[in-house]
């Protein structure tokens, strides 16, 4: 029993991390229906920066602020300057704009940062937390309430602001939202802004944990993307689902069955739940016009 | 159809590839530049065929160089566990693809958009993982080897010979790409391409037609995956990994969608390009990047196409 | 007027290019490196090209090779053994070469070898695997200890302590995979039993059900963990997490100062193979590394800033060694500094003492590991070993 209660543990800490990532995807995608690979970037920057700035003598919590500051930066001239020209272009092409903007930031943070390894301190301590005779870190049970609280402040904005309502819009047809006075730019340009702000606080989040280094951002990008799809893309509570759910598959693959295949058991189930439910978990089902 | 049009749309670039593949080494200085337009032409040949997939039918692979893999470990395995000739294990090879790519589109081929590329994705991460992890049969992360090819009694050895086989094959593969456009099936995936329901409203069976263009992609690049695993002697893991895969869509979309000829720009790019950019040492990567954003938003049909419409206009003139 | 002139710089500039080329290039000695410095393995080859350059640059500052400049080539294979394969075919054909140092992994080295050994150039490589060297090739050496001997040692130390059931929790990369393997191979002998094994992702950030499963099997007396990275420290933590008090071993990919920074408190008491390099400062005075592996130590700090590492002091080895068969062979000729590399004797460097003969191109034996503990977030020497 504590045996289990171990695993499952081991899937929540792991299973935040993926739904924390898979967040920052859901917003771009909402606003705009692209696919931001360059989300895993938003994290490693927010990571990173952070442990940079603490390094130079600034005090952890104005680091973590600057690194958030700079990550929204990088996410908004992602926009404006890669982005926002391309438009119009296919869905293709832009993936393989975000894709080009990842290569180049992982590029850019190797000469700016470095290629090793760094760590920040948990927000509540290293001794793990006892709890029927199985073990759980505080700064998972941090990251998990950071996913809740995103989740919560996300479905706030979109059922309580005007601004939120805006970003539906522009989600659900653009040129409609232009009609009725929206301007669609500063809505996308907002997304690709909160959504760096959320994987930057991911990466801060995260790093206590997972370390971070110049290329965390590809892996995590990885897991983050088949999180939100199996959660059903679009969905914030989808992205969670998704992501702790494909945690504890790995954990409890890796507990039970056999440790090399952990990986290959999630993307199994996500094959398999995507082939009966082609949406996603909580993805709306698309009607298409023809 | 009337010579005419055969030749015009067939033979000529045909032709022009031969053209290009026969005089390119004119200009070649040294071994080494027969390496890489060997390796243009393999990476050309995977993309030839994901183009197919991707530009023609529209559905989206990130998981291409699974298949990739499929073929390269064929010829590594086929020769040191059964012990049997390496030219056979390459058709073995793609039979493989081609029954894997059966199994797996059947399903997979109903999704759409973004569910349709986390799928592929997954199915990409799942070979990669088997061949990593499988090591009494595939040697794990390092690797095997593989015995060089001998076609009837000649050792296939040197960048030179590798050159002209898989500059040969190109052109075959390319010439067999052209063919598939211009017949029912292609027209029918261009129809599917357009607007999926309107194809089967017009009596396509939209789900087969699908499954058929994922076989021959996948079988395009098992032969590839063959070939570079032959040519170096050595195969790994990660030439079956998502890079990989993101490699080979990249060459699709940059050299353009939709675009035989592309498939041939693309490879060249992304193969020339590192070896080109490694002068810059630590900003190589970010220069990649760099290029890859401003190629896809400044021509962001792809190279060909764009070029196409540029000359096009320019005539206009 | 003005086609005068454009016709007159063009000729100018023609002419300079041709003069330019025709200029016989300074002889310098060509020395190629083909190393990960992106990619998987950045950790191991980043620090390499940063020691080969620094060497390079000293060792021509203070007049080069047989009175020639050494000119160094590196390229980065971002970890793939395909492009290490045509950065070799590069070096060989285009930049002409007369010594290779580099393939920081095992996939890239063994790539490389039929180029080299087609081109008849000498190949030091830098990555551990014993196959490297094992069957010997004319034209392949290396400077790494392999992965059998960081198993050896392991495991004599398990015996000292009188600890012969292990369980292993290795990564899934190539280096934790082979030296996984070597242990495996080398336990019966050793006396070891290996109860159960694990394993886990190179970037994975949780190792705790693979810990709990080891931690429930019975018998186990201690835990070895093949691996390199960030994996380590990771498993360290977790380890400590679960409160699991078994004697846990290091991989000698994990030396560095850096793993006992990330594994924080968990490290203490850790224990790992490690050459000479890492306690550099605690070696007794009459220990022949000192100086060498000393001076290394001050030196990469002071120009790079950041902690010595292992995998640097492997290329510093593999430099070192192939210059110093330059001056004996007192030629740069490519057989000449071959037959050279292979009589190598006592040469002393940050990998221990070595001595290369037909039959063995590593040169070093078990001594050249120390056996360290963690002790108080430091290294110390574990006496008698």
């Amino acid at each position: 029993m504590a045996e289990l209660l171990q695993f499952a543990f081991s899937g929540l800490t792991v299973g935040a991390i993926y739904a924390l990532v898979a967040l920052g995807f859901t917003l771009i995608y909402n606003a705009s229906d692209i696919i931001n690979f360059a989300q895993g970037e938003f994290v490693m920057l927010g990571g990173m920066t952070t442990v940079f700035m603490a390094m130079a003598g600034i005090p952890l919590p104005l680091a973590a602020l600057i690194a958030i500051a700079v990550t929204t930066g990088v996410g908004l001239a992602l926009h404006r300057f890669a982005i926002e020209p391309a438009r119009g272009a296919s869905p293709v092409a832009l993936i393989m704009i975000t894709i080009g903007a990842s290569v180049f930031l992982r590029g850019v943070a190797q000469i700016v940062f470095d290629k090793r390894f760094h760590s920040l301190p948990p927000l509540f301590g290293a001794d793990p937390i006892q709890f029927g005779g199985a073990a759980i870190l505080p700064q998972s049970l941090v990251v998990l309430a950071g996913a809740a609280v995103i989740v919560i402040l996300l479905w706030l904005f979109v059922e309580r602001t005007l601004l939120g309502k805006a970003v539906i819009a522009t989600a659900a047809n653009r040129l409609a939202a232009r009609l009725i006075g929206v301007d669609t730019r500063r809505i996308v340009d907002f997304s690709f802004a909160v959504s760096a702000a959320i994987g930057a606080i991911a990466g801060i989040l995260i790093t206590p944990i997972a370390l971070t280094s110049y290329d965390v951002g590809t892996l995590l990008a990885l897991k983050g993307f088949a999180a939100a799809m199996l959660g059903g893309i679009g969905s914030p509570l989808g992205a969670v689902v998704g992501g702790l759910l494909i945690g504890m598959i790995e954990a409890l693959c890796a507990g039970y069955l056999s440790s090399s295949y952990k990986d290959a058991a999630a993307f199994l189930i996500i094959l398999v739940v995507l082939v009966a439910m082609p949406q996603g978990l909580f993805g709306l089902v698309k009607v298409e016009r023809v | 159809m009337n010579l005419r049009a055969l030749i015009e749309t067939r033979l000529l670039p045909a032709i022009l590839v031969a053209a290009i593949v026969i005089i390119l080494p004119m200009f070649f200085p040294s071994g080494y530049y027969y390496r890489i337009g060997a390796l243009v032409f393999i990476f050309a040949l995977a993309v030839v065929g994901l183009n197919l997939l991707m530009g023609f039918a529209g559905q989206v692979s990130l998981g291409h160089a699974g298949f990739l893999g499929i073929g390269a470990y064929s010829v590594a395995i086929g020769p040191a566990h059964f012990g049997a000739p390496s030219w056979l294990c390459l058709f073995a090879g793609a039979l493989l693809s081609g029954a894997v790519a059966f199994v797996v589109g059947r399903p997979i081929l109903k999704l759409k958009g973004h569910y349709l590329a986390i799928a592929t994705l997954g199915f990409g991460l799942l070979i990669a993982i088997v061949l990593n992890n499988e090591a009494a049969w595939t040697g794990g992360p390092d690797g095997m080897n593989v015995p060089a090819l001998t076609l009837f009694g000649w050792r296939v050895h040197g960048s030179d010979a590798w050159y002209w086989i898989a500059g040969a094959t190109f052109v075959g593969g390319f010439l067999l790409a052209l063919n598939l456009m211009e017949s029912p099936t292609g027209r029918a995936l261009q129809a599917i391409h357009d607007s999926e329901i309107a194809a089967r409203v017009l009596g396509i069976d939209v789900a087969r037609k699908k499954l058929t263009v994922f076989i021959i992609s996948a079988m395009y690049a098992s032969v590839a995956g063959s070939f570079l695993a032959l040519f170096n002697g050595l195969v790994t893991p990660d030439v079956a990994g998502f890079l990989g895969s993101i490699e080979l869509v990249a060459m699709v979309v940059l050299g353009g969608m939709g675009s035989i000829f592309g498939s041939l720009v693309g490879a060249a790019v992304l193969v020339v390009l590192p070896q080109v950019l490694t002068i810059f040492q630590e900003y190589e990567q970010a220069l990649l990047g760099l290029i890859v954003m401003i190629f896809m938003i400044f021509l962001r049909q792809g190279i060909v196409p764009s070029a196409t419409a540029a000359l096009a206009g320019w005539r206009k003139c | 007027m003005r086609a005068v002139q454009h016709f007159t710089a063009t000729a100018v500039i023609c002419l300079c290019a041709v003069l330019g080329a025709a200029l016989p290039a300074s002889a310098q000695i060509k020395i190629g490196s083909v190393l990960s410095v992106t990619g998987p393995a950045s950790f191991l080859g980043d620090p390499e090209k940063k020691t080969l350059e620094i060497y390079v640059d000293e060792i021509n500052a203070k007049g080069g090779v047989n009175g020639q400049k050494l000119q160094l080539i590196v390229y980065d294979d971002a970890g793939n053994p395909n492009n290490a394969r045509t950065f070799a075919t590069r070096l060989v054909e285009e930049d002409k070469i007369d010594a290779m140092v580099g393939g920081s992994t095992t996939g890239a080295t063994l790539a490389m070898i039929p180029v080299f050994e087609d081109a008849k150039i000498p190949f030091i490589s830098l990555a551990g695997a014993i196959q490297i060297i094992e069957p010997v090739r004319k034209w392949v050496f290396k400077t790494p200890h392999t992965d059998k001997m960081a198993c050896e040692k392991i495991f004599a130390d398990l015996k000292q302590r009188n600890l012969t059931t292990i369980a292993m929790i290795s990564g899934t990369d190539a280096f934790g995979k082979s030296m996984r393997d070597q242990c495996v191979a080398a336990a019966p002998k050793a006396g070891i039993k290996i109860a159960t094994e694990e394993s886990y992702g190179p970037r994975d950030s949780d190792m705790t059900p693979q810990l709990t499963k080891i931690h429930n099997t019975a018998g186990v007396q201690a835990v070895v963990n093949p691996g390199f990275g960030q994996g380590p420290a990771i498993v360290t933590r977790n380890y400590r997490q679960l409160g699991i008090t078994l004697p846990l071993y290091e991989s000698h990919g994990v030396a560095s100062k850096e793993y006992i920074k990330l594994a924080g408190p968990a490290a203490e008491g850790v224990r790992l193979p490690a050459a000479a390099l890492l306690i550099a400062d605690k070696l007794p005075s009459s220990d022949p590394q000192k100086p060498i592996v000393v001076n290394y130590t001050h030196t990469y700090q002071q120009k790079t800033g950041q902690a010595v590492s292992t995998f640097g002091g492997h290329a510093y080895d593999g430099l070192m060694i192939l210059v110093q068969a330059m001056q004996r062979a007192k030629s740069a000729d490519k057989a000449k500094v071959r037959d050279e590399i292979e009589k190598s004797k006592s040469y002393i460097g940050t990998g221990g003492i070595v001595n290369m003969s037909p039959t063995d191109h590593l040169g070093l034996d078990l001594s050249a590991f120390h056996m360290l503990e963690i002790k108080g977030g430091d290294w110390t020497l574990v006496p008698g070993t």
